[in-house]
């Protein structure tokens, strides 16, 4: 499949000229630096944007001065976080300390490789892709707990306690409202996913009421698998300095950050493919490869925002509400979901 | 490619196990686990299984390690306490490794050609589990359910009883 990846970006092509011979390990090499490429590319412009967003919502100008209209700030911000010193905290556990940014970025980045960027342009076309997407998110979990303790900091370490304690309670109802999608599609594999949704207004969003619903409950699930406010616990700042994060600095720091951006990303693409039809145009068109990249771009990025905009309007929840919600209020509603899609589907 | 790929997962499986064993931090027992645990899904993968091997990091690395960290960081002074890698019931377990082996070594022994795995078979596990699990093992399927059932109503029992201290 990555041969296709190649072609659509004309990168296969140029590779064939410069005499790569066909089956050669730098295809998927390529074809798998494509998705770090565009992570760093979305994480520079995600900050930017987030930079300009708040601002404009706190009616205010934000970053300004470097180049126009302070374009340049990110990047001036990761010029800084490349010099800057790699400081290990004397009584950090060294080992840990120095694993927890590789494993959560690997985390964010191996989730990459399913997400279908347009039709026919995956990078392993999974048969049980929607699954992997919602298991691989594990190994983000493990890193934030290698985080939080290799720092030998108790904010660091509540803060990865919390983020723990959030992200396994948040994924049941995110896998059940996914599910409710599943029981229509019959399928885990991510374009068999979207394929599904075809012909369709906005995918399954307005298929069914129970599907709207799950796309609610898989959103607010998702906010809080980020770690994104109303749900930002684990690394709120008034409380707990920075969360898993405190004694990070320099490229670490930027790999945390990289990955948080990332997993942004990355909710929001499994959003849209899963109830908005992914690369499908909004009324439910096969688009050209290159138009497919747009659409999905285009929603998933609108979802970015979204959560950018809730950012800067809703206060922090507590943790026992944010418990609450979890366990009493979204996982009731989310299997409700499931028994209502799943009689829809059979009786409709 | 395919005999590179086994190799390195190997190693990884073998010597994150070890590390997991011979560690005197706990915490490093449990991380190493965590590469033993990706290494069986690498390896799953390998054979075409792929729902197992989405199956065993959802469960193994999102549930049990992560409960398994949850419970070591929770621990009052769990790093005051250094573990004891030391040996003990020597005989037992010599018993018992000894018998381990003879059992794994008569397999190899008796089974005289092993089946080849054939890379070709991409094909869709999920319907064949699925059907099988409600067809011919429903009622194991049903019982580790209910096992399930009993576990969520014990913790819940275990965790409620402490409250009702409190109140009173």
């Amino acid at each position: 499949m990555h041969d296709l990846v190649l072609k659509t970006l004309g990168i296969g092509d140029l590779l064939a000229w410069l005499g790569v011979p066909d089956g050669s390990l730098v295809y998927p090499i390529v074809a798998s630096v494509f998705p770090l490429i565009f992570l760093i590319l979305f994480a520079l412009l995600a900050v930017y944007a987030e930079r300009k967003v708040s601002a404009f919502i706190q009616n205010r100008l934000g970053p300004m001065e470097t180049g126009p209209w302070g374009l340049f700030q990110t990047v001036a911000d990761i010029l800084k976080l490349i010099q800057k010193e790699d400081i290990t905290p004397t009584a950090s556990d060294k080992i840990l300390f120095f694993v927890a940014p590789v494993l959560v970025f690997t985390g964010t980045y191996a989730s990459l490789a399913v997400l279908p960027w347009s039709n026919g342009f995956v990078g392993a076309d999974l048969n049980v892709g929607i699954f992997y997407l919602l298991a691989i998110s594990s190994l983000v979990v493990a890193g934030l707990l290698m985080a939080g303790w290799g720092s030998n900091n108790k904010w660091s370490l509540y803060g990865a306690v919390r983020s723990t304690a959030q992200i396994i309670s948040y994924e049941i109802p995110a896998g059940l409202a996914v599910l409710t999608a599943i029981v229509t599609t019959g399928t885990l594999n991510m374009t068999g996913i979207i394929q599904q949704q075809e012909g369709l207004f906005f995918g399954y969003l307005f298929a069914s009421p129970f599907l709207f619903v799950a796309f609610i409950i898989y959103l607010i699930a998702s906010l809080a698998e980020v770690n994104r406010t109303p749900f930002d616990l684990p690394e709120a700042e008034s409380e707990l300095v920075g969360g898993y994060h405190t004694e990070y600095s320099g490229m670490k720091f930027a790999m945390f950050f990289l990955s948080e951006y990332g997993n942004m990303f990355v909710v929001s693409a499994i959003a849209v493919s899963v109830f908005l039809g992914g690369w499908l145009t909004p009324w439910g068109t096969v688009p050209s490869y290159g138009m497919g990249f747009f659409w999905i771009l285009v929603k998933s990025l609108f979802f970015v925002f979204f959560q950018m905009w809730l950012r800067w309007t809703l206060p922090r929840f507590r943790v026992d509400q944010l418990m609450y919600l979890c366990w009493k209020v979204l996982i009731p509603i989310a299997f409700a979901c499931l028994i209502g899609q799943a009689a829809w589907v059979v009786y409709l | 490619m395919e005999v590179i790929m086994f190799w390195i997962l190997a190693v990884i499986i073998v010597a994150s196990a070890i590390a997991t064993v011979f560690s005197k931090n706990i915490i490093y027992s449990a991380f190493s686990l965590l590469f033993s645990f990706l290494g069986v899904a690498g390896i799953y993968a390998m054979l075409s299984a792929d729902f197992l091997a989405v199956t065993q990091i959802m469960v193994y690395v999102g549930g049990i390690l992560t409960l398994l960290l949850f419970g070591v960081m929770l621990t009052n002074r769990i790093t005051t306490m250094s573990l004891k890698t030391d040996v003990f019931n020597f005989i037992p377990g010599l018993i018992i490794a000894a018998v381990m082996l003879g059992s794994l070594l008569y397999v190899i022994w008796v089974t005289g050609t092993w089946a080849k795995h054939s890379p070709a078979v991409w094909d869709t596990t999920v319907e064949s589990i699925g059907t099988l699990t409600i067809t011919q093992y429903l009622l194991p399927f049903e019982m580790v359910a209910i096992i399930l059932l009993v576990a969520v109503v014990g913790a819940s029992y275990i965790a409620r009883k402490d409250k009702q201290n409190i109140k009173s």
